[in-house]
């Protein structure tokens, strides 16, 4: 169960405006570059983010670069979930790939400072200040394999190998 | 049932009958890193627990981004590479080489291979008939340690394209054009596959710019068949052998047909700060530009320079304005010198850089001062992608670009426009 406030965000947050390019120095810098953390789309967003709130966005969250890097700094920030109506292909894979889980859900409802409870694994969703409830889909087996494992690095480092089998 | 490109391809590599929906694991002909993404993918991997990279040979790094470094801290991530690539005898392309997605088409990529690279525009090798698709630095890792990585088989649209391009209208104008239409989330986890009568008067380099850009609408990778234009352009590259026929069986499925027809394309932007914000030329002629960059792994190519250098042949640009070029690889810089399109560039008042990304990646070699306006020859306008959230970028072909450096102002390429 997860549990925190809604930190609205709005549509096609791309990869340039949470981890910007100006900053490449400092990808190799963590901790540094994390200080940036979406600083072109809310500048606040670093000094009002708490350990365990959630980003609720729009549509499209994460397209652009394949910089893994933007989940990262999202993780290191302290954002317990990112949820929202739609994700870029390559940051949902890296968003599992190190343990920042992702939820599709229509974020409409939801206003920021909203209080959200979280359960992943029955895919339920409830807004604890509007007292409204969603459903959403569960992740593809692949990758609720992968999360559960904490990200792709201790999955690997626990299997040795990719284990499941080709399916539908 | 028929298979489409991106099924067939994925059934043969993974050795199991795939259709769109299922996962595979499929091993990989060719797994990459550059110096932005390198160093954490580096880092990963050491953490992985995997002791050795599967197929060095076939794990090449490329110092493309930052290059020659601006800086001490990126000048290290590169150090990191480099002595990576070295301990474990993996090729490296070092700076000056070029742009890691048109070395990998000139000298790796093979119809029918399947492609993970630690960039997002790998899928420009769709172009030759490959499927590549771009990752994060954790699957690349684990891609370079095991040889293989999971895949879920993508559904794919077809792009079927009929008729004659216009004159001064080309693949940049066509796949902006695309964009438009499926919007930038459209074809999210798709695959674009594109077909039709025009493909056989599509060069090579038109269909790796409109390859390349399939990710700005969202999808996987961009898919075309391979046939004889590719049998040619392999040929003159020296690897004839590579050459396989491949393409969708006649009756594949498709979760969406777009047609469309080349005659009626015409010159088009991607206004600030979406790509999918398409509009012709035409509406917004007269914008003043400060910067006009010629380059990227979207129109980098020998095709793309000789077009810009048809246009600028003879004339400057406006005093007002500069041009960057920059070619996207070492070849073509060469190629480019042998013609004399380099002197064009040069006579008519160009900076001429390095073979690499440039200032794509926002990070030297042309950041946008405070409200500056770039036209650019690249695939991406976010807020914030030439190193300046407060300037402005809009996307546009070769022919474009030139013409609006001679003017100062966002202007028709010359046969298009108007009298
Ligand atoms: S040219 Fe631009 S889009 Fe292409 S790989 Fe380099 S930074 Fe990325």
């Amino acid at each position: 169960m997860l549990k925190g406030r809604a930190i609205k965000l709005g549509n096609d947050i791309s990869t340039d405006l949470i981890a910007p390019g100006r900053y490449m120095h400092l990808r190799n810098n963590l901790p540094e570059l994390a200080k940036h953390a979406l600083e072109d789309a809310d500048p606040d967003f670093v000094a009002k983010v708490k350990a365990g709130d959630f980003i609720v966005a729009g549509k499209n969250f994460g397209l652009g670069s394949s910089r893994e890097h933007a989940p990262l700094i999202i993780k290191m920030s302290g954002i317990g979930a990112v949820i929202a109506e739609s994700v870029g292909r390559i940051f949902f894979r890296n968003a599992i790939n190190i343990g920042l889980p992702v939820i599709i859900a229509a974020t409409q409802g939801i206003d920021d400072g909203n209080e959200l409870e979280i359960d992943l694994a029955s895919g339920t969703l409830d807004n604890l200040s509007s007292g409204a409830k969603l459903n959403f889909a569960q992740l593809p087996p692949v990758m609720l394999q992968i999360l559960e494992e904490g990200g792709l690095i201790p999955y690997i480092r626990k299997f040795g190998d990719l284990q499941f089998q080709a399916k539908r | 049932m028929g298979k489409t490109l991106a099924e067939k391809i994925l059934s043969a590599k993974s050795g199991v009958d795939a259709q769109a929906g299922d996962v595979v694991i499929a091993p990989m002909d060719l797994v990459f890193a550059h110096d932005v993404g390198g160093p954490l993918t580096i880092q990963q991997f050491r953490q992985s627990g995997l002791d050795r990279l599967a197929h060095p040979e076939s794990t090449p790094f490329f110092l493309d981004h930052c290059v020659p470094a601006p800086r001490r801290e990126l000048a290290n991530d590169q150090k990191l590479v480099r002595a990576f690539a070295s301990e474990n005898g993996c090729p490296l392309y070092q700076v000056g080489d070029g742009i890691c997605h048109q070395l990998v088409v000139e000298q790796w990529a093979k119809p029918g291979d399947v492609i993970v690279g630690g960039d997002s525009h790998t899928c420009t090798m769709g172009g030759l008939g490959a499927f590549a698709t771009g990752m994060g630095s954790t699957d690349i890792a684990i891609a370079m340690g095991l040889g293989k990585n999971w895949l879920r088989v993508p559904e794919s649209f077809l792009i079927r394209i009929s008729g004659r391009f216009p004159a001064g209208v080309g693949a940049k104008d066509l796949i902006l054009h695309v964009i438009g239409l499926l919007t930038a989330e459209g074809a999210t986890y798709k695959a674009l596959e594109f077909g039709g009568e025009s493909l056989k008067t599509m060069t090579m380099s038109q269909r790796l710019t409109v390859a390349n850009m399939a990710v700005e609408a969202g999808a996987k990778t961009g898919l075309f068949p391979s046939d004889e234009v590719t049998r040619s352009y392999l040929e003159r590259l020296g690897r004839g052998k590579c050459f396989q026929p491949l393409g969708p069986d006649p009756d594949a499925v498709y979760e969406r047909v777009v047609e469309i027809d080349a005659e009626k394309l015409v010159p088009v932007v991607a206004r600030p700060h979406a790509v999918d914000q398409v509009v012709p030329v035409s509406e917004v002629e007269g914008t003043r530009i400060d910067q006009v960059f010629i380059g990227s792994c979207t129109n980098g190519r020998l095709e793309d320079l000789a077009e810009a250098a048809g246009i600028l042949a003879g004339k400057s640009i406006n005093p007002r304005t500069r041009l960057i070029v920059a070619p996207a690889s070492r070849s073509v810089y060469l190629e480019a010198m042998a013609q004399g399109y380099l002197k064009t560039f040069m006579n008519a008042g160009a900076a001429i850089v390095n073979p690499g990304c440039a200032v794509c990646a926002g990070v030297h070699q042309g950041v946008l001062a405070e409200d500056e306006v770039c036209l650019s020859t690249s695939n991406r306008n976010f807020k914030g992608r030439m190193g300046n959230p407060d300037s402005r970028v809009y996307l546009a072909s070769p022919a474009t670009a030139a013409a609006s450096a001679i003017r100062g102002t966002i202007t028709s390429p010359p046969r298009f426009a108007a009298g």
